[in-house]
């Protein structure tokens, strides 16, 4: 009679579990098919548009105008865009970014860490919307006094308060891996008569390298897929320039124009979104490879 | 023989925030002898040992009592006027673990001379080389001195360790449980390496492996609960010590 019961128990322990076990693997599912199918449509979608356009256009044109009348379809002027302003956001958040991680980890009492660590996240709390208004209301008027060459819109503004917006990102990653680094090896560098600078430097960040560039490959990606502060400040301008005092147009920034516009469904005007989605996809996707490369690194290390 | 000590412990207290770690330590430190530092677990041998390069400075509330004097210029390496960088540039030490530095075999054994601002290629050349060679590592390593010193097996990389300590012509050398992560042949490479480093450099070593002890050290310090128990001759403590305690450690009755 008890092993009946107990039979019965077991099973009925075991088809819960079984029914747990589907449901999660089901959201599990469910997120890898949403990414599949985002990958899907956009790769069907941009396939109709280059039916009409070639590769040969899209890569080596030098103008982007799809709206006008005698429409040009070379996507380099956005990808320009794109990365200028990120290398300008990658310039300010290198050394800030740095700078902050190494007092973080190395120097900051744990009281002082404590405070300022949420402080820092807070940064990536801010809404992009108000960080673009930031960028277009105070900073460009700013910097203006120094640069009168300086159009009210550019690449320079918002690129900076990019790098200030994936500051958190950036630190918060890279504290992580300096604080991975064992306390021995900075012992070491220590009991050579090394100050606490040297060590940080010489010892630490080579120690956390492959860490603190994932960190800064996740801020890149941050920064490539950035939409609200470039849309607002940089101008809506597709220009192939270098020069960051210019205004220009970043992929994301195309897309919100063309998404907010009145082309209609099918039309190549359209499809141009597709298209320049799918190549900041890519673009990203490269980023977020080498990111995971590198990661996987630091492991083999220690 | 006229006795000459490189170093002095007299009187020396140790806290770690309240809690008292070391009890009225009074010890010589022979010139260029190895003084073996023994006990149980916890004794706090190697909190001893880590006095002597201040190593206790990079961590909040702790406290020393008391005076370690170098000789011959009679400086108290725990007085707190004194820079602990000062004392660790003249007091090199290896750990337990090897520490080498993400950097090649050639900038490991040239660290302590660049943090101390030395950047003249035939400077560097010459001293890594005699370090490594000190370290019974410079053949083995010698066409890959540029490699990454993760590339060493563990034994060559605490060698490495050893020449990047000696490269600073330390006036002490501390060695904390060198052999611990180490296979017997390391080991015995690393023993032998010890008798010979000490014709030039006095040494103090704390060990786990009394045979260790007893193999390498000309004096031995049986430490224990914070307290130096008894001190004599290696040969002496081994064989004919006149505390019950140190009997009853070394025929392996407890610890």
């Amino acid at each position: 009679m008890i092993k009946v019961i107990e039979m019965a128990h077991n099973s009925y322990r075991k088809l819960k579990e079984k029914t747990i076990e589907t449901a999660l693997f089901l959201s599990a599912l469910s997120s890898v098919l949403i990414t599949i199918g985002i990958v899907v449509v956009l790769s069907y979608e941009s396939f109709g548009f280059f039916k009409e356009i070639s590769l040969r256009e899209f890569f080596t044109e030098t103008q982007w105008t799809p709206l006008f009348a005698e429409p040009k379809f070379g996507i380099l002027p956005l990808v320009s865009g794109t990365l200028l302003t990120t290398a300008i956001a990658l310039i300010v958040a290198l050394p800030l970014g740095l700078t902050v991680t190494v007092y973080l980890s190395e120097y900051a009492p744990h009281k002082v860490r404590e405070v300022i660590k949420p402080i820092l996240e807070l940064l990536a709390a801010v809404p992009t919307v108000v960080y673009g208004y930031f960028a277009l209301l105070f900073l460009t008027p700013i910097l203006q006094k120094f640069i009168p060459d300086l159009s009210g819109f550019n690449a320079l503004s918002p690129g900076i308060i990019m790098g200030i917006m994936i500051i958190p990102y950036v630190s918060s990653v890279s504290e992580d891996a300096m604080k991975a680094v064992p306390m021995h090896i900075r012992e070491g560098s220590y009991a050579m008569g090394a100050t606490k600078l040297q060590t940080a430097f010489k010892v630490v960040i080579p120690s956390a390298f492959s860490g603190i560039a994932a960190a800064f490959i996740i801020g890149i990606s941050r920064a490539i897929g950035e939409t609200m502060v470039v849309a607002i400040a940089a101008g809506g301008m597709p220009n192939l320039t270098a020069n960051p005092l210019e205004p220009v147009q970043t992929l994301t920034a195309y897309i919100v124009q063309v998404s907010l516009g009145d082309a209609p469904h099918g039309t190549v005007e359209y499809k141009t979104i597709f298209a320049a989605g799918i190549t900041l996809f890519f673009m990203t996707l490269g980023f977020n490879i080498l990111g995971f490369w590198l990661r996987k690194r630091i492991r083999e290390v220690y | 023989m006229v006795k000459e000590l490189k170093a002095e412990v007299k009187k020396l207290n140790f806290y770690y925030g309240g809690v008292q770690a070391l009890k009225e330590i009074n010890l010589p430190i022979e010139r260029r002898k190895v003084s073996a530092l023994i006990g149980p677990s916890g004794c706090g041998k190697t909190t001893f040992l880590r006095c002597f390069n201040r190593m206790h400075d990079l961590y909040p509330h702790n406290r020393y009592e008391g005076e370690i004097t170098l000789y011959p210029d009679n400086i108290n390496i725990i007085s707190p006027e004194i820079d602990p960088i000062e004392i660790r540039m003249q007091i090199s030490m290896v750990f337990q673990k090897p520490n080498p530095f993400p950097k090649s075999i050639y900038e490991n054994v040239a660290y302590g001379l660049r943090v101390r601002g030395t950047s003249k290629r035939a400077v560097l050349d010459e001293k890594v080389e005699k370090s490594l060679r000190g370290a019974a590592l410079w053949d083995e390593v010698k066409d890959r001195l540029h490699h990454l010193a993760f590339d060493l097996s563990g034994g060559q990389q605490q060698r490495l360790c050893i020449a990047r300590a000696l490269a600073t012509d330390p006036r002490i050398l501390l060695f904390d449980e060198p052999t611990s992560a180490l296979d017997p042949t390391a080991t015995s490479k690393i023993e032998e390496l010890i008798i010979q480093l000490k014709d030039e450099v006095t040494i103090i070593i704390v060990t786990h492996n009394m045979q260790q002890a007893a193999r390498v050290s000309d004096y031995t310090a049986f430490m224990y609960l914070g307290e130096i128990v008894e001190y004599d001759k290696t040969d002496r403590i081994f064989t004919a010590p006149s505390n019950k305690l140190t009997e009853e450690y070394i025929t392996g009755r407890f610890g």
